[in-house]
């Protein structure tokens, strides 16, 4: 019991309450800003596990440890982890585009948005919000059982419904996402034959081979010293990521040169002398 | 002292910024992040409330709110990856075979 009243806070001084508060109100509010305006939908997701874990702990502020647990879970645990899962999918590479195809959208969006905050700024100015109840024990250690006394009482229908409209989700969501195959499966052969004929019957080359780095954004070398492009997936060359310190062949420096030239002479032979870092990274490369 | 007065506003604030994010994104999983920015400003607002009245009605609303909520994603989120599948695209303005 002493963790959930350390989790709750409850026996925490008015001080502290309002310092907490104050801080998850600005990180979240800050979050919430850079959400809407970052360009990469992955920054986006990220910012907005740091407003829903500070809600969490705006939560356990207010006397719902369980509802906490539950954000953390539910939300940033299982909803967002969906977000990023969908957003690995439907493509990283795509940042969204700052040309607005309506016109005089975002200033519209801008003065909706303010006209909406002056409206309900005026509601919550004019509404009388209480002070807080005192704090029962429903607040702190018997949360969980007021709960489910409720949910098991009062809010049984609702409840029972929620299972309906999950398995309705789930099935949905299967229904969805379920893709009919409308070309034969291609077995081995026709994959072996589509490779001989396809112009390159040998695997791409490896990003980072003979190059400075074994880095999957750093080309590898051609014989001639020139980079490969081929040797970087073409989701990382699309996103503009593509490593732009491409040492050229009269930039590399003698102790780069004396490291990989035993490497082009005895492909796949064991190395004899890889004991500094430098050739254990290009042998690693490899 | 902190009142429930301020948790409500913060709900206000995320809420708007949630808002116009729906509005201003063109790519539809950020504007269902905003969409579930705009859920959890409502659910904090209830839980403020809850703890303004003294009972744990409002709790268990947000608990509901959260349950449909990620019902809402799963299928948001399979009916996105339909559309990229076909179209090659998860931006809002290249959905347009119903317009006009």
């Amino acid at each position: 019991m002493n963790t959930s009243h350390l989790v709750l806070a409850t026996g925490a001084a008015a001080t502290t309450r309002s310092i907490t508060f104050w801080a998850l109100a600005i990180i979240s509010v800050g979050a919430a800003l850079g959400m809407v305006l970052a360009r990469r939908a992955v920054h986006c997701a990220v910012l907005l596990a740091i407003v829903m874990l500070s809600l969490a702990v705006l939560y356990a502020l207010l006397g719902a440890p369980f509802l906490a647990f539950v954000q953390v879970i539910v939300y940033t645990g299982a909803v967002l982890m969906l977000f990023l899962f969908v957003l690995m999918i439907v493509g990283v590479h795509s940042a969204d585009s700052i040309v607005e195809t309506i016109r005089g959208q975002r200033l519209a969006a801008a003065v909706v948005g303010i006209g909406l905050l002056a409206l309900l700024s005026l509601i919550i100015g004019h509404a009388a919000i209480g002070p807080a109840a005192a704090t029962g024990p429903a607040y702190s250690t018997s949360n969980l059982q007021g709960i489910a006394t409720l949910i098991f009482t009062t809010y049984v229908w609702p409840f029972e419904v929620t299972s309906a409209l999950l398995i309705t989700a789930a099935l949905g969501a299967m229904v969805l996402a379920h893709r009919e195959r409308v070309t034969p499966k291609p077995t081995q052969r026709t994959l072996a034959q589509r490779r001989v004929s396809g112009g390159r019957p040998s695997p791409l080359p490896g990003p980072g081979t003979y190059a400075r780095h074994n880095a999957v954004d750093m080309p590898a070398l051609l014989p001639d010293g020139s980079p490969s492009e081929v040797s970087v997936s073409p989701v990382i060359a699309s996103r503009g990521e593509f490593n732009p310190s491409l040492p050229g062949p009269d930039e590399f420096t003698a102790t780069e040169l004396g490291a990989a030239e035993p490497h082009a002479g005895e492909l796949g032979a064991a190395e004899p002398g890889a004991s500094d870092s430098e050739a254990s990274e290009h042998e690693g490369a490899r | 002292m902190i009142s429930p007065a301020h948790y409500v506003a913060l709900a206000v604030i995320l809420f708007v910024i949630g808002g116009v994010g729906v509005l201003v994104r063109r790519n539809a999983i950020v504007i269902f992040m905003s969409v579930e920015l705009m859920l959890n400003a409502v659910n904090l607002a209830f839980v403020a409330f809850s703890r303004m009245h003294g009972n744990l009605d409002g709790q268990v609303i947000a608990f509901f709110v959260m349950v449909v909520a990620a019902a809402e994603v799963v299928v948001g989120l399979a009916i996105l990856t339909t559309i990229y599948r076909s179209r090659r695209s998860a931006s809002v303005d290249d959905s347009n075979l119903l317009k006009y």
